[in-house]
């Protein structure tokens, strides 16, 4: 009992940070049904920032955290209007290609940029952890990573549900010509959810950055796989869903790591895909679409 | 207050409107009528801006639109009622409304049309907190009429209203497309529906696959035996 409690606190931790980033494909997918395989780069980015920040501007964590998102926003908000914007009327093909390119190209300019060498993750953060009922540890980074994430979504939900952008969002979202007809500026929406993804994909990087200590440039390929797994369970295009696929996967893998072995949690991860893919398409939360006429 | 001048409109290599001039004076309901795949929609769609003609000319209150976003276009006073209502479903009715009022800043005017619209539709009002995709169809159109009235339009541009509709319910909807017409807004409607069209319309115009084929007094064309063998069912 004592040590599933540990592993489903631990899953929550490495729940957070794919949830975090699944919110980010998911937001763009909805919008734009392109599936952007370069956000899982984003989120790369945002942990080399956040090092960069607190490795040689010695500042804080609360400041590079805010840092990483503002570079991460700026870098998505660019992306977009270089690399997917020219491509919106597109195939959809075209634009997933395009999104590899983009995904590699981060890679391999970071790699550049960094040195190809994994880094060590200054301490920001004190060490310390906390024994809590029965013996189960907490530790002050998971609580920060709980807080952070918890923060970042009670935001992400008052911005989606309560501002005029917002609405302008999920009203793309639903339909692209009729919210034109409204007089919503659709490729400002856009940009404006492109910059958002990014930036919670950017927090994701600083606090996985802290709570696993390393960082190199390809470690945003397979969290950006999984957490596009998240994205697919809880149903693609939907936010919510995306926080439940998030923290699902999380939960599942370090459940397997735990009980079975870490060589398969990856495995386990995808099949979760597949499975899906098989019995509910959709995902969790997804609707079949359905027109009144 | 509207004028179209020799519009040509291609999808690909499909010329889907040749040629098309037609006016929408102040105070008018014009009405555009024609058989299914004629062009009526992507007349409007031309109007409002989602759509961008190969040449030819829009011109609005005197103004220049063609080349205009869409948005700017809401923004100068024309407002469109899509073709198959399209109010957003997963929002409730009232979120509907407010978007329709997405460009205005005046929260006082704001509330007033919304005030102004509740009046007219008294369904929506109830149903104000309900998803809009939970509405019936009938429902659904009020609700994008109302939408459409919220950015306070001058001329409003309306598709189909009365697809799909129970006849009571189409002739409720014209009988509220008159009265917005009676309170000042400039009407072109877009129908299938000819017979209901033209019993409203100030003026009228037959489309026919891309092109203007007749125009006339409404009461000019529903006399008329063409338009009777063609539209009216006999």
């Amino acid at each position: 009992m004592e040590q599933f409690l540990q592993q489903i606190i631990n899953g929550l931790s490495l729940g957070s940070i794919y949830a975090l980033i699944a919110l980010g494909y998911t937001m763009v997918y909805g919008i734009i049904k392109l599936i952007n395989f370069a956000h899982g780069d984003i989120y790369m980015i945002g942990a080399y920032v956040g090092f960069v920040c607190i490795t040689y501007l010695s500042l804080g964590f609360v400041p590079a955290l805010i840092i990483a998102m503002a570079v991460c926003a700026l870098l998505g908000f660019i992306i977009e209007k270089i690399a997917y914007k020219p491509l919106r009327n597109a195939t959809r093909i075209a634009a997933l290609i395009t999104a590899i390119g983009v995904s590699l190209f981060l890679e391999y300019s970071t790699m550049f940029v960094a040195k190809p060498d994994v880094r060590t993750y200054p301490a920001v953060l004190p060490d310390k952890s906390y024994t809590l009922f029965g013996g189960v540890r907490l530790s002050f980074k998971q609580i920060c990573l709980f807080a952070v994430t918890i923060v970042l979504m009670i935001l992400l939900q008052y911005i989606v549900r309560r501002t005029k952008m917002g609405k302008a969002m999920r009203a793309v979202s639903m339909d692209q010509d009729a919210a034109q007809l409204m007089g919503i500026n659709v490729n400002s929406v856009i940009s404006f959810t492109f910059a958002i993804g990014s930036a919670l994909a950017g927090a994701a990087g600083i606090l996985v950055g802290i709570y696993y200590n390393t960082i190199n440039p390809l470690m945003g390929i397979i969290p950006g796989l999984k957490a596009f797994v998240a994205a697919v369970f809880g149903g693609i295009g939907i936010i919510p869903g995306a926080l439940i696929g998030g923290f699902s996967i999380g939960i599942i893998e370090t459940l397997v790591s735990g009980y079975g072995s870490s060589l398969y949690k990856d495995a386990v991860a995808f099949a979760i895909l597949i499975l899906i893919l098989i019995v509910k398409p959709s995902g969790l939360l997804g609707k079949n679409t359905r027109e009144k006429v | 207050m509207l004028e179209i001048k020799n519009i040509d409109v291609y999808y690909g290599v499909i010329h889907a409107l040749k040629d098309i001039s037609l006016t929408v004076s102040q105070g008018e309901i014009v009405t555009l009528i024609g058989a299914n795949g004629a062009g009526k929609t992507t007349t409007l769609r031309t109007i409002s801006g989602l759509i961008k003609p190969a040449n030819g000319r829009v011109d609005f209150n005197g103004e220049r639109i063609k080349g205009t976003s869409a948005k700017d276009i809401v923004k100068k006073g024309l407002s469109h009622v899509p073709e198959g209502r399209r109010v957003f479903p997963e929002m409730t009715v009232f979120e509907n409304l407010e978007l329709g009022a997405y460009l205005r800043k005046d929260k006082k005017g704001i509330k007033d049309d919304l005030d102004r619209v509740y009046a007219s539709f008294p369904i929506l009002q109830k149903r104000s907190r309900q998803n809009a995709g939970t509405l019936s169809g009938g429902e659904q159109q009020m609700l994008a009429i109302g939408r459409a009235l919220m950015s306070r339009p001058k001329l409003l541009l309306m598709d189909e209203p009365s697809m799909g509709l129970a006849p009571l319910l189409v002739k409720e909807i014209f009988s509220i497309i008159r009265q917005i017409n009676e309170q000042g807004t400039t009407i072109l409607l877009v129908e299938q529906n000819a017979n209901m069209a033209l019993s409203i319309a100030h003026r009228a115009y037959v489309i026919e696959t891309g092109s203007i084929v007749l125009e006339g007094t409404g009461k000019e064309l529903a006399q008329s035996e063409e338009i009777k063998k063609a539209y009216l069912g006999g």
